[in-house]
């Protein structure tokens, strides 16, 4: 009765690209977690994942696919 | 400051409209090239601009958490921000920054569309520029739009629905001055949105002229940013800004070859 292996939910990871930069995140790994993990959680910035904008409201929900371009912006000072 | 509306007494009802947004500031200020975020914040305080452009640009990955940013130093709701795009040499890559700005900034939709043609001369690529402002205007929204001093295409624009046309006064950070002022006159009077040099002012001179030329008003940076005392630049540009504006309303004098005396003829004792 213990032979049968125990029973463990296999992580599975993927690569993503973060403004340009490979990271290898869980497949559960959400945007809410990406802008915490970036110390961004509060500021005011903008994601698009595969040149779509992903909205803020939905972070907490969005997950990634493996090969995700992401691309977090913020504004700074320009003309 | 931007929340405080005001107005000259001698040219009441002047204010400065931009598709649905008014203004009493006929100057706007980029945001770019200071040495630091305090004397960003001197210089556009002294300039009294109501409207900054800001660049969408990556966030830095991981660095300088506490250094202050342009959205704590100028607040959103105090300055209307014109989100640029600066940098953007195709339709496509404009579209997403107005798009990602608009996310950044809450819905805001007022954007400065800029599609560059040549990293030498910065001028525009009009063809690049038109496909935009096409996507942006059906997508809702309202473009002030930089261009060359070309009164064919400045209409163009007007007629697609962009908000604001903003022709170049002469390349983008060259200090040039106003290279063709009769095309920015035809352009002036041939409008019915509001006309704004963008580029090419390098001193309070400048600004003025465009003024008096009849513009609605002068967006500027490196004539500002890049003076020797930012912060006094930007209250020589304010008053400049002004002035011009005044003396277009007042109506010049006829230029004429000869001289006509100020003071009577009659009367003379000698």
């Amino acid at each position: 009765m213990y032979n049968r292996p125990l029973e463990t939910k296999t992580l599975r990871y993927m690569h993503i690209l973060v403004n340009g930069e490979a990271r290898e995140v869980a497949d559960s790994y959400t945007a809410a977690q990406l802008i915490d993990d970036m110390n961004l959680a509060g500021k005011r910035i903008a994601m698009e994942v595969n040149m779509e904008i992903v909205p803020r409201s939905s972070f907490a929900e969005h997950t990634f696919n493996e090969g995700d371009k992401v691309e977090i912006v913020m504004a700074i000072g320009g003309g | 400051m931007s929340s405080v509306m005001q107005t000259n007494p001698l040219t009441p009802d002047d204010s400065f409209r931009v598709g649905s947004r008014s203004f009493s500031s006929r100057l706007l200020v980029g945001t770019g090239k200071y040495k630091d975020m305090d004397e960003t914040r001197r210089a556009v305080e002294a300039s009294g601009a109501e409207i900054i452009t800001v660049a969408i640009r990556r966030t830095n990955i991981g660095q300088n958490p506490g250094e202050a940013n342009l959205l704590d130093t100028l607040p959103p709701n105090q300055y209307t921000y014109l989100p640029n795009t600066a940098g953007c040499y195709n339709a496509d890559d404009a579209v997403r920054t107005c798009r990602l700005a608009r996310e950044l900034l809450d819905g805001h939709n007022l954007v400065k569309l800029e599609v560059l043609g040549d990293e030498k001369t910065l001028f525009p690529d009009v063809i690049q520029t038109i496909a935009a402002a096409e996507t942006l205007i059906k997508d809702g929204f309202e473009v002030m739009v930089y261009t060359n001093d070309d009164p064919i295409i400045a209409k163009r624009f007007e007629d697609m629905g962009c908000v604001a046309v903003m022709p170049l006064a002469g390349p983008i950070g060259s200090g040039l001055g106003i290279r063709n002022p009769y095309n920015i006159l035809t352009i002036v009077e041939n409008a019915n949105v509001p006309i704004l040099v963008d580029a090419g002012v390098g001193t309070a001179s400048d600004a003025a002229i465009a003024m008096e030329l009849g513009c609605d008003g002068v967006l500027m940076n490196t004539a500002i940013a890049g003076a020797q005392n930012p912060v006094l630049m930007a209250s020589a540009m304010k008053k400049a800004i002004e002035a011009g504006r005044e003396a277009f309303k007042a109506g010049r004098i006829p230029r004429k070859r000869f001289a006509s005396a100020s003071s009577p003829i009659d009367g003379t004792f000698f």
